[in-house]
Order: C-alpha cells, then sequence, then structure tokens
C-alpha cells in the first residue's frame, strides 16, 4: 500500500465558476461524503480543507497576500490517502466533487515513504 | 441489580468481576507494583476460598463483606509472614541492615476495604496502569485485568488474539509498572490529558465488551456497561478529571443504556433498534446523556467520544427524518476521519443509504470489501433487498455462516425467510 496527496486545486478568479452559498453547502456535504467514503475504505491518512487566507513568501523577504491574483488555480485542500497504485489514487480523485467545477483540478502525487 | 435474585452459578463470577479489581486496587496500592502479583495472587485466592466454602455451607447473608473479610486475613498473613521474613531472615542474610526497609514503624498489618479507600485506590490504580512508560497495548490489557477484572480469554476475545499472547504482554506490563518504580497516585494537572486518553479507552472497550458482547454467547452483559459507567462516573466526580471528553464518553454510555429495556424481549431475545418500543427507553437515562453531553461542549477539543455520543443522541429520536439521518452520516464521515472502525464504516453506510438512498450506499458499501465481517453481510442484504433480493439473500446467507452467536444466527435467518416469503407470488 502506497500513500498518495490529492491536491485540490480551485478557480477562485473566474466569477462565473463561483458558487453560491446554497450550492456551497451542496458541495460542502458532498465534501464530506467523499472524504468520508474514503475513510470508510480505511484507505483516509490526513489532510483538510483550506482557508481562503493566505500569504506568499519570495525571496529577499518579498510577502504578498495569497498567490490568488496570480494563478488561476489556487489550493483548496488537500488529502492524503492510502491506495495500492495510482490507479486506485486516481479513482478517489476522480469522484472528488471539486471536479463539478470548470477549471478546477485534483492533481495526484506519490508519497515517497523511505523504505 | 440484587444478588439475591441472580442464580448461584451466577454470583462469583459476577462478585468476581465487581469486587476482584477493588481487591487489587487496595492490596496493590497498599503493597506496591513490586508485589502486584501478590495482590493478584491474593484477591484469586479469595475467589477461590469462596467457591469452595459457598458450595458447601451455602452463600453467607452479605457475601461481599465476606470477600473482603477473608482478602483481610489473607493479605494481613502475608504482610505478617514478609515483615517476619524482613526482620528475622533478610536481616542475617544481608550484611547493610538499611537496606531493608522498617515494616514495623507504626505500620499494621491491618487492610483499609473501606469505600472510600477503595474508590480512591482504584482511580489512582487507573492512572498508574496507564503510565506513559507502558505500552498502549499492555495499559489496556492490564486495565482489563486489574481494573475491570477480566479473565485472560475474555481479553484475548477483545483484541481478537490468543491467550498466550495476552498472557505474555500482562507479564510484561507487570515488569514495566515494577522497573519505572510508578507510584500509586493522580498525575498532575500537566499529565493528566494524555494520560486520560487511554484511561478513557479502556472503560470504553469495557463498556462495549457489555454492550455488544462478540466474545460470548449472552447476548447483554449490563453488569459490564455499569462498571463502565461508574468509573467514568468517578472520574467525573474527581474535580481534576471532570474534563469535556470524559463528560462525553459519560454522555455516549447513558445514552446506549438507555436502551437496555427495550433491547430484549420477554424470551431473552435481541431486538433490534427498529423493532423496539420506543416507550421502554429509559428518559432519565436519556436526559442524562443530553446534560453531559452539553458539559462535554465546553473546550476547543472534539473527540471521537464527542462525535458517538451526538450519534448516540439522534438515535435516541426514533422517527427517520432527513434531518437526522444527514445528521448521523456527517457525523459518521467525521468520526471515521478522526480513527476509523468497521462497525464506524458500516454505520457510516448504513447512515448513507438513508440520507443519499440504497443505490448510493451500494456502491460504497461494495467497497468496503470486510469480507470476515458477517454485520457486512448483513448490511449488504438489507442494501439488496427489493433492488435484487436474490443477491440480498446470498449475502444474508454468507452473514449466516460468519454470524458467531446463535441469537445473531437466528435473526439473520428471520429476514431470509422474511425475503424468501415475499419473493413468492
Amino acid at each position: 500500500m502506497d500513500e498518495f496527496l490529492l491536491l485540490m486545486r480551485l478557480d477562485i478568479i473566474t466569477k462565473e465558476a463561483q458558487p453560491s452559498p446554497e450550492q456551497m453547502q451542496v458541495y460542502m456535504k458532498m465534501y464530506q461524503d467523499w472524504v468520508g467514503g474514503i475513510a470508510a475504505q480505511n484507505k483516509f491518512i490526513g489532510g483538510t480543507g483550506l482557508s481562503m487566507e493566505g500569504k506568499v513568501v519570495k525571496p529577499n523577504n518579498v510577502i504578498t497576500d495569497g498567490p490568488f491574483a496570480e494563478i488561476k488555480e489556487s489550493i483548496a485542500g488537500f488529502i492524503m490517502v492510502k491506495a495500492k497504485d495510482f490507479e486506485e489514487a486516481t479513482g478517489f480523485a476522480k469522484d472528488c466533487p471539486i471536479l463539478q467545477g470548470e477549471g478546477n483540478s485534483v492533481e495526484v502525487r506519490k508519497i515517497n515513504v523511505k523504505s | 441489580m440484587s444478588i439475591l435474585f441472580m442464580a448461584n452459578g451466577e454470583l462469583i463470577p459476577h462478585l468476581f468481576r465487581t469486587e476482584y479489581r477493588k481487591i487489587v486496587s487496595v492490596l496493590c496500592k497498599r503493597f506496591g507494583f513490586d508485589q502486584i502479583e501478590t495482590a493478584e495472587d491474593i484477591a484469586s485466592d479469595t475467589f477461590l476460598t469462596a467457591t469452595q466454602t459457598w458450595g458447601l455451607k451455602g452463600v453467607p447473608q452479605n457475601p461481599t463483606a465476606w470477600l473482603y473479610n477473608v482478602a483481610r486475613n489473607k493479605a494481613a498473613s502475608h504482610l505478617r509472614r514478609d515483615y517476619l521474613f524482613e526482620k528475622k531472615i533478610a536481616r542475617e542474610l544481608k550484611s547493610n541492615a538499611d537496606e531493608i526497609k522498617d515494616v514495623s514503624s507504626g505500620d499494621t498489618h491491618e487492610i483499609d476495604l473501606s469505600p472510600q479507600n477503595i474508590n480512591d485506590s482504584q482511580l489512582q490504580m487507573m492512572f498508574a496502569i496507564c503510565h506513559p512508560s507502558i505500552p498502549a497495548e499492555a495499559q489496556i490489557g492490564l486495565s482489563l485485568r486489574i481494573l475491570c477484572g477480566f479473565g485472560i480469554e475474555e481479553i484475548a476475545n477483545a483484541f481478537l488474539t490468543n491467550k498466550e499472547r495476552i498472557n505474555k504482554r500482562l507479564f510484561r506490563a507487570r515488569g514495566k509498572l515494577r522497573e519505572g518504580k510508578i507510584s500509586i497516585e493522580l498525575p498532575g494537572p500537566a499529565d493528566i490529558d494524555q494520560r486520560l486518553g487511554t484511561v478513557l479507552r479502556t472503560i470504553y472497550l469495557l463498556f462495549n465488551e457489555g454492550y455488544y458482547s462478540i466474545s460470548q454467547d449472552k447476548t447483554m452483559r449490563k453488569d459490564l456497561c455499569l462498571e463502565a459507567m461508574r468509573l467514568t462516573y468517578q472520574l467525573i466526580q474527581h474535580e481534576s478529571t471532570n474534563l469535556p471528553t470524559v463528560n462525553a464518553l459519560f454522555s455516549l454510555m447513558c445514552f446506549h443504556a438507555s436502551r437496555f429495556p427495550a433491547r430484549k424481549n420477554d424470551t431473552g431475545e435481541i431486538v433490534l433498534y427498529q423493532q423496539q418500543d420506543e416507550a421502554l427507553w429509559d428518559q432519565t437515562l436519556i436526559a442524562k446523556g443530553a446534560w453531559h453531553l452539553h458539559l462535554a461542549s465546553h473546550g476547543p477539543h472534539l473527540s471521537k467520544y464527542h462525535l458517538e455520543a451526538s450519534i448516540a443522541y439522534w438515535h435516541t429520536i426514533k422517527a427517520d427524518t432527513e434531518e437526522k439521518w444527514e445528521n448521523i452520516l456527517q457525523l459518521h464521515n467525521k468520526l471515521l476521519q478522526i480513527e476509523y472502525s468497521p462497525i464506524a464504516a458500516l454505520n457510516r453506510t448504513f447512515a448513507l443509504s438513508k440520507a443519499n438512498g440504497k443505490a448510493a450506499a451500494l456502491a460504497e458499501a461494495e467497497k468496503l470489501q470486510l469480507t470476515d465481517n458477517h454485520y457486512y453481510y448483513t448490511l449488504l442484504g438489507e442494501l439488496y433487498s427489493d433492488i435484487d433480493n436474490g443477491k440480498a439473500i446470498a449475502s444474508l446467507q454468507t452473514a449466516y455462516t460468519l454470524a458467531k452467536t446463535q441469537t445473531d444466527k437466528h435473526t439473520i435467518q428471520k429476514k431470509i425467510d422474511m425475503l424468501r416469503l415475499s419473493e413468492c407470488p
């Protein structure tokens, strides 16, 4: 069993892509059901959604308010899962409700565990 | 529970369950952990004497007082022997007489088995056993043995392992208690949180052992649950351990225990939740549970006991509402992220079928693959009913084969029969 990081990226710039508060509530339930489904298979290691506040630190002591103004896809959350291969891990990712939104994505990365 | 109404054969196991650990705690507190085996031996010996004497002469008027008396005498003669050994023999064997503790100084051989001392000793014992220097597994085993008077086989069952491994684990754990020179006392405020975790987990296991009782073919062992509740309440009554998680655990137990009167029918068969007569649910315990859940809501930490207590709260409302099942589902989603367990996974899938529909739940249920668990196949049977009755019956038949108790087999067979009936035109 390997460990994978599912990195959820969300378009928070395009106006049309933003959900209404009611939609947001539906998405939250879908998200919790999705994570719960992974956890019910004992494949959930950890992770969480992230708040929209953030800072970016760059060389020469430059600190900006979040990456939001520069890139379209911001990290909205991450979870770590156990999966036997990439196929299973991407299988989890495919069901992520964030993919209901155009321009969003889930990046699947294998975590290098020292053997 | 009145012991007068208990069949003779059940009296000693019952007393062993409630009194063994009290005697061990008091003796251990008195002797110290370097004589933990002696404390356990004296307690076991007391029950052996009781079995022999009561078998011949009948049960005494006050069995508990009788046990305390015998334990007291046995302990006193042990201390006397010990004292004589130290004084007369060891002194001559050892050149340095200063090393020998002077057991005669103001120390009597009297053992204090007053309610107060039993209480204090047990509380201190809970924490001494759950000391950080001892592996969590060993702490739980030791707690079940010494605080709860579990048999080795029952502990093995609870951990799904064998007696030899538990014995080895206990042997090593006792060694650690000795090596660590752990004193039998309450931890300071800084350590309480960390050390309370193991204490609570142990009590929780004890309660579950009684409530679900997998290890024995006796469907409910209310005594165990009441003992677990008593231990938890002991923590609540003590100021330094009256913390939100403790209240959450107590709340959980109250909600579960409120259904005791409804869980068994007149013939002693288990009555499933859906078929229970809610008029039999104990409203006093439900109110008590709600009160302690309220007390548990202070503080930032959301423990699994909080989540389980909240789930149990929703189950005190019998009516199937959308709100109820959505809440139960979301609480399970959170619970599983904190700590996975097969039973939580199964309950979550059941809640999913109520909140999101059977089809959605079936897709998730198929992924669980808990293929050695009869509840898994019972759930599949439930979910396939009316969708694919052939598959439903096949699942239930697998469940029947895997079920360990006659009660479970009986319940499953009933479901199979019902489905077969509905298949007939």
